[in-house]
C-alpha cells in the first residue's frame, strides 16, 4: 500500500456545540468516508471534538503569500472597523 | 462438529462464583487481542491506521482490565488484576484460539479483528441487558468501543475484497487460514453452558443470526463469496492454545516475571 497515492485532506474538529469548525491538521486516506474515519482516530482520541469536516486539500485554495502587502496592510489602520466601541456583556461568551 | 472437550484444571480449581471463569476468559481474550494489535504500533501500514490499531488496542486493554479486576474479586482469593494478567501460564488463559493468532499481514490483521467484532459486539448487547449488574456496566462502556471497532473492520473488509487485486488476494488467503477459528466464539464451554442455563451469559445461538446478517452484508459489499463454515478448531477456552500464545505470554509477562511486585 504506497501512502502517496492516498489524497491529502484538511480536518477540521468542532470541539464543542456552538463553537466553530476549526483546522487542526491533515491526512492522507483514499476517499471521504476513509477521512473522516481517519481523523476520529488521529485527531479525536483526547476528547477535542464532536464534529468533523474533512474536505480534500486540493479544493483549497489560497492567498498568495506574494500578495500579502496590498492584500492585508491596509486594513492596519482602519482601528473603527473594529466593533470595539462596545461593552460585551459578561454572559457572552466565545466573542 | 463441537465434540465436547475435557477441560483443563485451573489452579486454584476450586471457586464458589460460576462467573469467575467467564470473566476472567473474557479478561482474557480482550488483554490478548490488545496485546496482538499492540504489536502494530509504529509498524501500521500508514500512520492513520497505526493510530486506529493502538486505539482499538487502548480500548480492549481497558475492558480486559475491568473484567480482571471483578474477576479478582469474585475469586476473592487475594489475587489482584496484576497476578491475573501477569502470573499464569498459558494453559490457564482462557482467550479462543482466534485472539492469539499472529498479526500476519494487515488482511489478517483485518480479518481477525472483523471475526472478533461482529462476535464481540453482539456478546456485548446481550450482557449489557444481563443480571450482573458489574458485567452489564461493563458491557455498557465497552459497547460504544466496539461499535466502532466493528464499522473499522467492516469497512476495511469491503475495501480490501472491493480494492486492488492484491489486496483481494491477500483478504482471500486471511479468510482462508482464519475463518476455522470463527467457530469457537460462539460454541460454548461446559461453564458458559452452565451461565447461560442460568441466564448470566447470552445464549450464543440466539446470536448467531445478527451476527450472519452482518457478515452477509459486508461480504456481499465485499464482493467476497461467502466461504463454506469449516470445521470449528476449539480448544482456547478449554485451555489448549496453540504454541502462539506462549511466545506471546513470554513477552506480555517478562516484566513481572523478571522483577516480581515491579511497579511504576
Amino acid at each position: 500500500m504506497n501512502n502517496s497515492e492516498w489524497p491529502l485532506w484538511e480536518v477540521f474538529i468542532r470541539s464543542k456545540q456552538g463553537l466553530d469548525h476549526k483546522h487542526v491538521g491533515s491526512l492522507h486516506a483514499a476517499d471521504a468516508a476513509m477521512a473522516v474515519q481517519n481523523a476520529r482516530d488521529v485527531y479525536t482520541r483526547r476528547l477535542e471534538g464532536v464534529s468533523i469536516w474533512v474536505v480534500e486539500s486540493k479544493h483549497i485554495h489560497a492567498s498568495n503569500p506574494d500578495e500579502a502587502a496590498e492584500f492585508f496592510d491596509p486594513a492596519a489602520d482602519k482601528v473603527y472597523r473594529h466593533p470595539t466601541f462596545y461593552d460585551v456583556p459578561d454572559s457572552i461568551k466565545h466573542m | 462438529m463441537s465434540v465436547p472437550q475435557p477441560e483443563i484444571a485451573v489452579a486454584p480449581a476450586a471457586t464458589a462464583n460460576p462467573l469467575f471463569p467467564f470473566v476472567l476468559q473474557l479478561a482474557d481474550t480482550s488483554l490478548i487481542l490488545a496485546h496482538r494489535l499492540s504489536e502494530w504500533c509504529g509498524h501500521g501500514p500508514v500512520l492513520e491506521q497505526d493510530l486506529a490499531l493502538a486505539n482499538i488496542a487502548l480500548d480492549l486493554l481497558g475492558e480486559a482490565r475491568s473484567y480482571y479486576q471483578y474477576a479478582a474479586e469474585l475469586e476473592g482469593q487475594g489475587r489482584t488484576e496484576d497476578d491475573l494478567a501477569y502470573l499464569r501460564p498459558a494453559v490457564e488463559y482462557r482467550n479462543p484460539l482466534l485472539v492469539e493468532q499472529p498479526n500476519g499481514d494487515f488482511a489478517h490483521t483485518i480479518v481477525r479483528q472483523f471475526l472478533f467484532d461482529n462476535f464481540h459486539y453482539q456478546l456485548l448487547k446481550g450482557l449489557k441487558e444481563g443480571p450482573d449488574a458489574r458485567l452489564a456496566s461493563i458491557a455498557e462502556k465497552s459497547l460504544k468501543e466496539a461499535t466502532y471497532h466493528l464499522k473499522w473492520s467492516s469497512e476495511w473488509m469491503i475495501r480490501l475484497g472491493d480494492g486492488t487485486a492484491e489486496s483481494r488476494q491477500r483478504l482471500d488467503k486471511a479468510i482462508a487460514k482464519l475463518w476455522r477459528f470463527a467457530g469457537e466464539l460462539t460454541t460454548p464451554t461446559t461453564t458458559e453452558t452452565q451461565l447461560q442455563e442460568l441466564g448470566l451469559v447470552p445464549d450464543y445461538a440466539a446470536l448467531l443470526p445478527a451476527m450472519q446478517a452482518h457478515l452477509a452484508h459486508v461480504l456481499a459489499e465485499a464482493t467476497v463469496p461467502e466461504p463454506a463454515t469449516p470445521f470449528a478448531q476449539l480448544g482456547g477456552k478449554s485451555g489448549r492454545h496453540s504454541e502462539h500464545l506462549g511466545y506471546l505470554l513470554t513477552e506480555l509477562q517478562y516484566m513481572q516475571r523478571t522483577y516480581p511486585g515491579l511497579t511504576w
